[in-house]
């Protein structure tokens, strides 16, 4: 098993995990941050199909990094939105 | 001459991850904030100085040598400090000397 | 391998430890730690860049915005304790998610053989973007209107954060305000940790041409300066109706697309860049957008204004 195959695993056992505390938990902040986990795991799937993508002297196919490079910084920005919501929501 | 380097290195290492187990367990057996303050600057201070330790002996060059004993000393600091923080908000007084 | 499969398992450890953790704060813990643990996978995955940005946004920033949150929701309500599912309905959840999960592992172990990949074609024309960084060149030069789109969500997110204001504090500072301790530590940590930390922001950006790091790394760590400098009682937030702080913010995305848009006079498309002037191009964009979404990153930190502009 290789390692990419061996991340991809682990991303699909992330989004399970974020998914069940997604549906489980009744508090806001809890669901906000199993988000962050489902996102999380999106990433490193993303991740680890850069590493097959290794080619041309590069570690991994730099294309699906930047691109996860651009989610990481709007995942944050919708948490940060999220959480002045729920902050509001129970002033 | 490596081998010598890679010896210590793995020396050095495993003496610092021993410091981090040794802290780890203080964290979770003593019985008061204070005192798991107190073994957490074990595993912080010696147990990350004992690993750059090692990691010096691996190090490519000056800079990337300075650069890990300035990542220990900004551990150092922002750990003393955190320390110092959560000490204060645990036990605010002054004993009386 | 054997390192791989170690790290990985730990990281499932902790993600699971996120999920269970019967108090928010210590979910909040955990997350941190399991963004620092995901910093170690991307080094694995072979992405640098990656996880710098990990464990400066994905890990400190957020955590630090959701554990803000969990302190004063702490204080709010009461844990709804009574509200958790049944225990039928949470073994159906469960056995949705591993349905889930095993469909994306299936996909992951059927994944086409020659790996497609877009690498051959980033190193083809990677000297004639004048930089040295995949990464970078891929962010700045060959999908930049991606990077654009980005910088102008995060604007929206901050103007819909502000949007949250009460009508007493609108335009007014956000969060309460942070008074030096008495004994002054944190100040003294701060007038200590502020200029380094700025430098190795500055570095962080600079070096991004042709090393792992870049304008998202480098802004968050001086955003994570201020933020600090905020904290320890330093500074005061400023106030969001000021002129000179809507100025910071926009100037970046303005550059950027005042420079996407010469594209169509000078080379030929939006955001195309002239081929000799490639570099200087990039660099004129990147500093700008480089301040502006660190001020971006801090306000949102920051939150919603709470105190009234003018009192």
């Amino acid at each position: 098993m290789t390692g990419a195959t061996l991340y991809g695993l682990c991303a699909a056992v992330l989004v399970g995990l974020g998914l069940f505390g997604l549906i489980v938990h009744p508090q806001p902040l809890r669901m906000i941050l199993a988000f962050n986990l489902i996102g999380s795991g999106v990433f490193v799937l993303f991740g680890a199909v850069a590493l097959r993508g290794a080619a041309a002297g590069f570690g991994g196919d730099p294309v699906p990094q930047a691109l996860v490079i651009t989610g990481i910084v709007v995942a944050f920005a919708a948490t940060a939105l999220a959480v002045a919501l729920l902050l509001r929501l129970f002033r | 001459m490596s081998l010598v380097l890679d010896g210590l290195s793995i020396l050095a290492v495993c003496a610092g991850a021993l410091f981090f187990l040794a802290g780890t367990v203080g964290l979770l057996r003593f019985p008061d904030p204070l005192s798991r303050l107190h073994a957490l600057a074990k595993a912080d201070n010696l147990g990350l100085g004992l690993v750059v330790l090692g990691l010096l002996f691996q190090a490519a060059g000056l800079p990337a040598a300075l650069k890990l004993i300035g990542v220990w000393l900004l551990t150092l600091l922002a750990g003393a400090t955190v320390t110092q923080l959560i000490a204060r908000t645990v036990r605010p007084t002054e004993p009386q000397a | 391998m054997a390192f791989d499969t170690g790290l990985a398992v730990v990281v499932l450890g902790v993600a699971v430890w996120t999920i269970a953790a019967r108090k928010t704060v210590a979910a909040v813990a955990g997350f941190v730690a399991f963004g620092l643990l995901l910093a170690l996978v991307w080094v694995r995955l072979a992405a640098p860049d990656v996880a710098l940005t990990e464990a400066a946004i994905g890990s400190g920033v957020t955590g630090g915005l959701l554990l803000g949150a969990a302190t004063r929701l702490r204080r709010i309500e009461p844990s709804a304790a009574g509200e958790t599912l049944g225990i039928g309905l949470k073994l159906a959840a469960a056995v949705l998610c591993i349905l889930v999960a095993t469909g994306i592992a299936a996909i992951v172990l059927l994944l086409p053989e020659p790996a497609p990949t877009l690498a051959p074609q980033v190193a083809k024309n990677l000297d004639r973007t004048g930089l040295g960084n995949p990464v970078t060149a891929v962010l700045m030069a060959y999908r930049a209107i991606d990077t654009l789109l980005e910088v102008v969500v995060l604007l929206l997110a901050l103007v819909g954060i502000w949007s949250l204001a009460p009508d007493r504090a609108w335009g007014g500072f956000p969060g309460a305000r942070h008074h030096a301790d008495s004994d002054g530590l944190l100040a003294f940590v701060a007038q200590l940790l502020v200029p380094i930390g700025i430098l190795v922001g500055i570095h962080i950006f600079w070096v991004g041409s042709t090393a792992p790091g870049g304008e998202f790394q480098g802004a968050t760590i001086l955003a994570a300066m201020w933020i600090f400098a905020v904290m320890a009682g330093l500074l005061d937030t400023p106030a969001v109706n000021r002129r000179w702080l809507r100025l910071l913010l926009v100037i970046g995305p303005a550059v950027f697309l005042a420079i996407g848009l010469a594209g169509f006079a000078v080379a030929g498309g939006f955001l195309a860049y002239p081929e000799a002037y490639a570099k200087v191009m990039i660099l004129t964009i990147e500093v700008p957008v480089t301040l502006s979404i660190a001020a971006t990153l801090a306000l949102l930190v920051a939150g919603p204004p709470e105190r009234p502009p003018n009192g």
